[in-house]
């Protein structure tokens, strides 16, 4: 296997990026967009523009656009590479990392430390929120809609995919 | 789709306050519905079916779980899907999550590619993503909410505090992540470390 091999360079792109993609796969949008377009050109700028909404609009967690650049590189090869490779490595330093934190000691740090975390995690997860919503919410209607979906997933039991649904409906007559 | 009938035929859950470990195949239906739920993002359906339907975790539990998740590098509910299954299941039940959430929308967004390559052209998708997206931002404030109802409950004053900050701090100020996390972590850490001893004592 040499250095050429498109896959390997997958595996090791994507392997290396994952373990500096703290705070989540939406962080590392743009230094994936500058590895695929503008250091190995595997995809055109609309390419991968493509690629994000695919990857947005498909059920899965959304670092999945990851398969589709790998997809781009080489095949289904590619994309079964490249989504290991961004997923498996990290999976597993969290595996570690939770049962070094879970084992039974005397020693209180763990638990602390992962209480700790919470409000923080809370914290920023209320401020991606916001941040998508100033970038996908540029309507009333659109507004409207999220804030609507907001009241009625905090208030009811009603199925999230419904939501969804309505939201992607809306926007397809041209609604929001 | 035939790849997410499967998983619907494995319905019936019984309404325990603290279901006993799923086995190996439970967790991996589990997590392959709640991936392909997941449009615009796992969380929501993850929560929901850990917390509210088979009640394998309680809220402050899935919490510590995936704020542990957040905070390690990568995709966080890949690492969540691991930890989670690990802690009911030992590695073996960790790869069977990781399995399930993964596999299913592999394999869907490769058939995507494969239709992409063909005709390579999504702009009624991207048009319908435009609604989709907006109702994923709602579902997130949604969950944002409930994650945040234990420390609500509690009246913990000094975490909404702090949540309040880092929320201030990234979606308002716009500070680099970093940056607020370096301030943020030892804050935090020494405030619950200073209110644990004062409770002990």
């Amino acid at each position: 296997m040499n250095a050429e091999n498109p896959i390997w360079a997958l595996i090791s792109t994507f392997g290396l990026m994952s373990l500096f993609a703290v705070g989540g796969a939406a962080a590392a949008v743009p230094e994936m967009h500058r590895i695929a377009v503008d250091v190995h050109h595997w995809m055109t700028e609309k390419q991968f523009a493509d690629a994000y909404a695919i990857a947005q609009l498909s059920p899965g967690p959304n670092v999945l656009i990851v398969t589709l650049i790998g997809y781009a590189v080489a095949g289904i090869p590619g994309a079964l590479a490249a989504t290991l490779a961004m997923c498996l490595p990290t999976a597993l330093l969290a595996y570690y990392v939770s049962r070094l934190l879970n084992r039974p000691s005397q020693s209180r740090w763990p638990g602390l430390i992962q209480a700790a975390l919470v409000p923080l995690s809370i914290g920023l997860m209320a401020a991606s929120a916001l941040i998508l919503a100033q970038s996908t919410d540029r309507t009333i209607a659109a507004l409207l809609l999220t804030a609507t979906v907001a009241v009625v997933a905090s208030v009811s039991r009603i199925n999230p995919l419904w939501l969804l649904l309505a939201g992607g409906l809306l926007s397809f007559a041209g609604i929001v | 789709m035939s790849t997410d009938s499967a998983p619907a035929t494995q319905e019936p859950d019984r309404p325990a306050s603290h279901t006993p470990p799923p086995g190996l195949v439970a967790l991996f239906l589990a997590f392959a519905r709640m991936s392909l739920a997941g449009f615009g993002g796992v969380l929501v359906f993850a929560r929901q079916a850990i917390v509210e339907q088979h009640r394998w975790m309680n809220a402050d539990e899935f919490n510590e779980t995936f704020a542990l998740c957040h905070f390690l590098p990568g995709p966080n509910i890949v690492n969540l899907s691991m930890v989670f299954g690990a802690r009911l299941r030992g590695i073996a039940g960790g790869m069977a999550a990781f399995a399930g959430l993964l596999l299913p929308p592999t394999l869907i967004m490769t058939v995507l590619a494969m239709i992409y390559a063909r005709f390579g052209d999504v702009e009624v998708l991207r048009r319908i993503l435009a609604g989709i997206s907006c109702a994923a931002v709602g579902l997130l404030i949604a969950v944002v909410f409930r994650m945040m109802t234990p420390l609500l409950k509690r009246l913990d004053v000094v975490a909404l505090i702090l949540m309040l900050g880092v929320f201030l701090a990234i979606g308002v100020l716009r500070l680099p992540l970093q940056a607020v996390l370096l301030v943020a972590i030892p804050v935090s850490v020494g405030t619950v470390f200073l209110m644990r001893r004062k409770v002990a004592a």
